[in-house]
């Protein structure tokens, strides 16, 4: 064997009896130094678990490794077999020979440990430092992660810094040992956007100083299209399809990795956006909605006094017709959830007007659904006593015609026949979020919110659920607010964008001017941060700028910002 | 405002709520105290002496007088006059709680010095026979109540050994370090058997659901042995729930172990209390209720600093 | 409910603390009932101490009474002090609990401090208090355990129904205008019943042997009805002679107590989402 790693006919399995309860099935690949290969796959694809079984600690979720070798080329030049090594040996070789980073950076770290002590622990473990060497060393190594003022951050305990700060952390802990591999499974997936193009920064610009193997794992093929050298693409335990990254990409052999390039979402700077629009001569506004601010107090001090407001969100306006999409974009805290949740009156306004063009057939003409289908439904409730709660809830009986109703919908959203005595729990994911759906159609409103509706998703699912709610909306005529944080998503389903930061809109028009032709900085800069197959082999900027705080003393008002007018219904924030 | 602090700032109101609850409660015990105290001699005394009793122990005030002055009185550190006694509360107390203490510190130290690592071994073989031994050992331990095992020890060692628990005068500890020990042994393992089998069992199940944890994963994927994990990186988190229980075990070992005093006949704490609500003994009671609830909110409140030095995440909490 | 007895019946814990439970409240019921081998009052001078025996399985006492007849009455009178209190308690906490996590504020804070108070006593000191001012009985005993108890419930149902009370189905409970009656009788007490029936059997437990504590201290069950705690009391100076005394009732207390402790676990690993699926 000439590279790093070479598996073949990787076999494992769960359980007592791993052979009858196997989830890989034969993988082989192989990976150079300096080579970056990305595992793409949708979940229960067994990409983690193959990941996972390279440095064995798949053995401690209860696998086993059944079949196969994985031959691993140290530092000394020796090659050993990992899937047959012994524990003693894999303690030499996790930290020191492969490095893992993981998708939770805020569960990933030990919240009892500071952050220094966890860095410090493999310097001295994997190079027998000393204890002040090995402080030093990690505050270098905080330092080469681009974390600002790394000494002190070294005393902070991890929940004292934001997820993407964890992620530099784990990165700086994995990188610590020096390895010849890196494993990224899932690094930048619950992380925001911009936070998401920072960490794969920093992990292709180690890519080009070192000579560090690279796997990384994800679910989204547009995501490693930046800076892989080979893509792998599995499904149900096995590799379908891998090559260099840019045949796999333009010219994929597989069905199924066709469908991931196609029927999955993917950015293009607003080619992609809807051609449907259902703006102008006579369209009915559906939802209205003029400076609305909701904010929360800060209390401190022993008698918990009134100290500040956080500005949740501060003056958003914006229309929305019937039959329209209106796209809330923004990242975690930027509050666009908040503004979806005082439309439906779980937040209560401090101020602003929301208006319904019309009064809906039983006064609530505004429904909701929430990212989770496992949190928005009531385990313990059957699926009939679900779809019945918003009948109940207006006074209404449960007779025939509400059975009918709710018939026809489960049916609509394609739900199986007999669904209605069943439970959540015996659904997939997808098929609890179109639950949801036809929960909010029982009272037949006419705007739709939704709140991160289908991040929650698999790739290949989001897309058919995106699909159904295009048809629904042309059906019923509803208009949605479609919350997310997904440019990709919002793309495909929004006829208008509104990109909100720290509260407020910063720019709002039709999708394919925004996205095209974005105005504001922040818009720019979340444009960019948004990976995707035409930004190939390009990397992105490491910048560490933070978002400002919300909290302001009580009685601040913020100053009006005019808008700028960029074309017909496209304004922004001007910037001075 | 940190955890820890603000812990302290509630401590004095529930104190308070505590104090008059007892008040209220002892009050509402049918029979006089004067009555109680000297039973059917009370019926020789003259209207005088009786007025002049009532007016020595406070008694002809009304309740809110009453609390009130004995509150402060309270706050100087007098719990006022026990009528069975004829001594000072406070004296009586003291004179009873180093025996109660020193029962309670034996107690969590065979607890913990045999539950906490019997836990930590269980864990790390889950599911192996010697993990089920500990598990069954341990089930059955916590399911026999303190004084069974009590009773189940005398009978085993004065039946099976024909030899008896020394059940003599209390020798206190200051007075002879081995009889004294001799006495408290039989006492301490009572009260250590129940005690151990809980830390066993929460112990393990702390450790198995840190042992699953997404950060171990991390510090096993550096390299780090085994025994580093575990010790290092799972058992300080572990440790935080078998503060707490053993925290709320040993506050109510301080309230003396009523039962196990009753049975190897030590004059504890609870002795005292029981001894006094079956006398009626109104300033004793209070007194030795406070002093006791007084006690069980300090070690809370140990818990609580406890918590904060184990966890940042408490430490740090503002909210 | 039948799948229910079913997952308890194929849990290997489960299964034990079922039989156990079920063959002691089976012995109550015929004690209850009154279907004992001998009258568990009936003195018997001429068969005084007899070791066990086939005319007495258990032997009899110090009066020639039998033992198994008195244990199962003792384990009836045990059974319905234990039940009842537990039953107070968690109708109480339960109650106390949920309406202090949805309402909040004041309502809330003055339900916890009350709650604090009454945590602030070891559970047997504050059990003795209240007994002093009633005086000892069986009643009593429900009483006295029933109020150490129902804090305990009220935390472990207020805990859980905080956090429900933020959950996106009852978000969307709201948006649909659902009412609070609704909300709180489908949303939260649904959902409150698997912690609810652990701590329940957990408490059954406990409070067989506080009642037996009671009684052992002569502050319970008053002769010469019979009783666990009782029982051992009356064997503490004769089990050198007759040591079937001490171990028949100190046996039935640790199974019985065994039994709910085994089955509460059980209960624990069934209800608990997490523990389901790895057991399935």
């Amino acid at each position: 064997m000439t590279g790093l790693l070479s598996v073949r006919d990787l076999r494992v399995g769960f359980g007592a009896h791993p052979e009858d309860n196997e989830v890989v099935h034969g993988v082989s690949f192989d990976l150079g130094p300096g080579e970056t290969l990305a595992i793409v796959g949708e979940s229960g694809s067994g990409k983690s678990v193959t990941a996972m079984a390279i440095n064995r600690l798949v053995d401690f979720g209860g696998g086993r490794i059944t079949g196969g070798q994985i031959e691993f080329a140290a530092g000394d030049g020796s090659v050993s077999d990992l899937a047959r090594a012994e524990e003693n040996m894999l303690e030499t070789i996790r930290g020191r020979e492969i490095g893992m980073i993981f998708q939770e950076p805020m569960t990933s770290l030990n919240p009892v440990l500071t952050v220094g002590t966890q860095i410090e622990e493999v310097f001295r473990l994997q190079h027998g430092m000393t204890r002040a060497d090995a402080r030093i060393a990690a505050r270098e190594a905080l330092e080469r992660v681009r974390i600002p003022d790394a000494a002190r951050r070294l005393t902070y305990a991890p929940h004292q810094l934001s997820g993407g700060m964890l992620q530099r952390v784990m990165i700086a802990i994995a990188l610590a040992g020096n390895p010849r591999l890196l494993i990224a499974d899932e690094p930048t997936t619950a992380l925001d956007v911009t936070i998401q193009a920072q960490i794969l920064g920093l992990l292709a610009e180690l890519k080009r100083d070192t000579d560090t193997g690279m796997i990384f794992i994800t679910h989204d093929i547009g995501l490693v299209a930046g800076f892989a050298d080979r893509v792998m693409v599995m499904q149900e335990g096995r590799v379908v399809e891998q090559g260099p990254l840019d045949r796999v990409l333009d010219a994929p052999e597989h069905p199924y990795t066709r469908h991931l390039l196609e029927a999955v979402p993917h950015f293009s700077d607003g080619k992609s956006a809807r051609r449907d629009g259902a703006r102008g001569g006579g369209a009915r506004t559906a939802l209205d909605v003029e400076g609305l601010s909701v904010r929360f107090p800060v209390r401190s001090g022993l008698l918990k006094r009134h100290s500040g407001n956080v500005h949740a969100v501060e003056g958003v306006s914006f229309d929305l017709m019937r039959g329209e999409t209106l796209g809330i974009v923004g990242e975690s805290g930027s509050g666009k959830s908040t503004t979806a949740r005082a439309i439906l009156g779980l937040e209560t306004p401090a101020r602003g007007r929301i208006e319904t063009g019309d009064a809906g057939e039983a006064g609530r003409p505004v429904q909701m659904v929430f990212q989770n289908p496992n949190a928005s439904l009531n385990p313990r409730l059957t699926v009939e006593q679900i779809l019945a709660e918003p009948y109940i809830a207006v006074g209404r009986r449960i007779d025939a015609d509400a059975r009918a109703r709710m018939a026809g919908l489960l049916e609509r959203v394609e739900l199986p026949q007999g669904s209605l005595a069943r439970y959540p729990h015996e659904f997939s994911g997808g098929q609890r979020q179109r639950l949801c759906i036809a929960r909010a159609l029982m009272l037949n409103p006419s705007v739709l919110v939704l709140d991160e509706a289908v991040s929650a998703l698999d790739v290949s699912v989001q897309a058919r659920v995106l699909d159904l709610l295009v048809d629904l909306q042309k059906e019923f005529h509803l208009a949605y607010l479609f919350v997310t944080h997904d440019m990709a998503v919002v793309e495909r389903i929004a006829h208008r964008i509104a990109v909100v930061f720290a509260g407020q809109i910063v720019e709002i028009g039709p999708t394919a001017e925004v996205l095209a032709n974005p105005r504001h900085s922040y818009t720019r800069q979340l444009i960019a941060a948004v990976p995707s197959l035409e930004r190939r082999h390009s990397a992105f900027s490491v910048d560490t700028s933070a978002i400002p705080s919300l909290v302001r003393p009580v009685g601040w008002e913020p100053a009006p910002v005019p808008w700028a007018e960029a074309g017909a219904d496209h304004r922004f924030r001007a910037e001075g | 405002m940190s955890y820890p602090l603000r812990r302290l700032l509630v401590f004095p109101l529930v104190m308070l709520g505590v104090s008059v609850f007892v008040f209220i409660a002892i009050r509402l015990v049918p029979g006089d105290a004067i009555t109680a105290m000297l039973g059917t001699e009370s019926g020789l005394l003259t209207p005088a002496q009786r007025e002049a009793l009532t007016a020595y122990f406070g008694l002809d005030q009304n309740w809110f007088v009453q609390f009130w002055r004995w509150l402060s009185r309270v706050l100087q550190g007098d719990l006022g006059i026990s009528t069975t006694y004829g001594k000072p509360v406070m004296t009586i107390i003291l004179e009873h709680f180093p025996l109660t203490l020193e029962l309670a510190v034996l107690s969590m130290l065979i607890a913990i010095g045999i539950g906490l690592p019997a836990g930590i071994f269980a864990a790390t073989r889950k599911d192996k026979p010697s993990d089920m031994a500990v598990r069954v050992i341990a089930m059955v331990g916590q399911s026999t109540p303190g004084f069974v095992v009590g009773l189940l020890l005398i009978f085993v060692l004065s039946v099976g050994f024909g030899v008896l628990p020394q059940m003599g005068t209390f020798v206190p500890l200051t007075e002879g370090i081995s009889r004294n020990l001799a006495q408290m042994i039989l006492p301490a393992l009572t009260l250590g058997t129940a005690f151990a089998a809980a830390v066993i069992r929460i112990s393990r199940s702390a450790m198995l659901d840190i042992l699953r944890e997404d950060f171990v994963r991390t510090a096993r994927s550096k390299g780090l042995s085994r025994r580093r994990v575990i010790w290092r990186h799972a058992l300080p988190n572990a440790l935080i729930p078998v503060v707490t229980l053993s925290g709320v075990e040993f506050g109510y070992l301080l309230g003396g172990a009523v039962l196990v005093e009753q049975i190897f006949a030590l004059p504890g704490l609870g002795r005292v209390v029981l001894d006094a609500i079956q006398q009626r003994d109104y300033a004793l009671v209070q007194g030795s209720v406070l002093f006791i609830a007084f006690n069980f909110m300090v070690v809370n409140l140990l818990v609580d600093l406890a918590y904060a030095a184990l966890d940042p995440r408490i430490r740090f909490e503002t909210k | 409910m039948m799948e229910f007895l079913r997952d308890i019946a194929r849990h290997p814990s489960g299964r034990i603390g079922l039989i156990i439970v079920v063959a002691f409240v089976l012995a109550g019921a015929l004690g209850e009932a009154g279907v004992t081998p001998y009258g568990p009052l009936v003195q018997d001078r001429i068969a005084r101490l007899q070791a066990p025996s086939a005319a007495h399985w258990f032997g009899t006492d110090l009066f020639g009474r039998d033992v198994l007849s008195r244990l199962m009455v003792g384990i009836s009178q045990s059974f319905i002090v234990s039940f009842s209190s537990v039953g107070v308690a968690s109708a109480a906490g339960t109650l106390l609990g949920l309406s202090a996590a949805w309402y909040g504020g004041l309502w809330d804070g003055i339900v916890m401090r009350f709650m604090d108070v009454l945590l602030a006593f070891p559970a047997i000191l504050l059990a003795l208090l209240i007994i002093a001012i009633f005086g000892p009985s069986g009643w009593t005993s429900i009483l006295a355990i029933a109020i150490v108890y129902t804090p305990i419930f009220t935390r472990v149902v207020r805990g859980p129904a905080l956090s429900l009370k933020h959950r996106d189905f009852v978000d969307a409970a709201r948006t649909f205008g659902s009412s609070r009656r609704y909300i709180m009788s489908r949303h939260l007490a649904l959902n409150l019943v698997a912690p609810l029936t652990v701590q329940i059997t957990l408490a059954l437990a406990w409070a067989l042997v506080t009642e037996a504590g009671l009684s052992f201290l002569g502050l319970g069950t008053q002769p010469p009805n019979a009783s666990l705690g009782l029982m051992l009391s009356d064997a503490r100076n004769l089990m050198e002679m007759a040591p079937w005394l001490l171990l028949v009732p100190a046996i039935a207390l640790m199974l019985a107590v065994l039994g709910f402790n085994l089955l509460g676990d059980a209960l624990r690993d069934i209800l608990d989402p997490k523990t389901r699926r790895a057991l399935a």
